[in-house]
């Protein structure tokens, strides 16, 4: 029927505008957090293991066999 | 000692690593504990990890899976709810409606974790169907559902009629928008 086509259109019109909206709000609420980049505690942690491995290295050349 | 290259690649994904873990977690505070727990079990594993694979990717994979057994044993002792979601979430003044912006937050945290999750890797992480559905370890056709289940959710939770018909209340948002400017 007529109708129930346009209806099915209209749908189909609507729902692109829906997914689009969802998604911009979607990114909008990621890109807010990843825009705070890489707090401090992360580099400051990877900073802190290379040192300590790089002196477990030094001290224990071999490594244990499991 | 961790290879420079491995590092940089560890660091440049930390924000969408995070932005991740507070979609699932709710919570900075615990979100970035995660992204750190990450972190530690990556470079423990890291023997594991494919150079020249998607490294990104790969840390998905494990903070998902921490997050997992995480949840498991935390949802006897907390249940979050719907308001401490959205309010874990707030902030950011600049958009172009708070409260539209904030009933997205309430509706997304109102979806199932299996679908909030898949439509997050996909539509805000960037992920292919394909990626996702590794990062979830399902097939890509449960993905893809999963995905679409959560966008007609969300459309049904924010009873969107239109694309200028985001949020189910008019008149307080055109209150909001005639008072909240300038």
């Amino acid at each position: 029927m007529l109708t129930e086509v346009n209806q099915r259109k209209a749908r189909g019109r609507l729902g692109r505008d829906v997914q689009s909206k969802i998604g911009q709000q979607l990114r909008a609420m990621y890109d807010n957090v990843v825009n705070e980049g890489v707090p401090d505690r992360f580099n400051e942690m990877l900073r802190q293991l290379d040192e300590q491995k790089g002196a477990e290295e030094t001290s224990k050349p071999e490594k244990g066999v499991n | 000692m961790l290879d420079p290259t491995l590092r940089d690649q560890m660091l440049s994904a930390v924000p969408s690593l995070r932005a991740f873990a507070i979609s699932l977690s709710g919570n900075v505070d615990r979100a970035d504990d995660l992204v750190q727990e990450t972190l530690l079990r990556a470079i423990a594993n890291i023997e594991s990890f494919q150079p020249g694979t998607n490294m990104s990717a790969w840390l998905f994979t494990i903070l998902r899976n921490l997050f997992r057994s995480e949840y498991r044993k935390r949802r006897r002792e907390v249940e979050d709810t719907d308001g401490s979601y959205a309010e874990s979430l707030k902030s950011h003044p600049e958009q172009s409606s708070r409260l539209e912006f904030n009933e997205f937050k309430v509706a997304l945290g109102k979806l199932p974790p299996d679908q909030r999750e898949a439509l997050i890797l996909v539509g805000a992480s960037g992920f292919s169907y394909e990626e996702a559905a590794a990062i979830c370890e399902c097939a890509v056709g449960t993905i893809k559902s999963r995905v679409n289940r959560a966008r007609n959710r969300l459309a049904d939770l924010l009873a969107i009629e239109g694309a200028d018909d985001f949020g189910p209340d008019h008149a307080t948002r055109a209150i909001l928008a005639a008072g909240g400017r300038g």
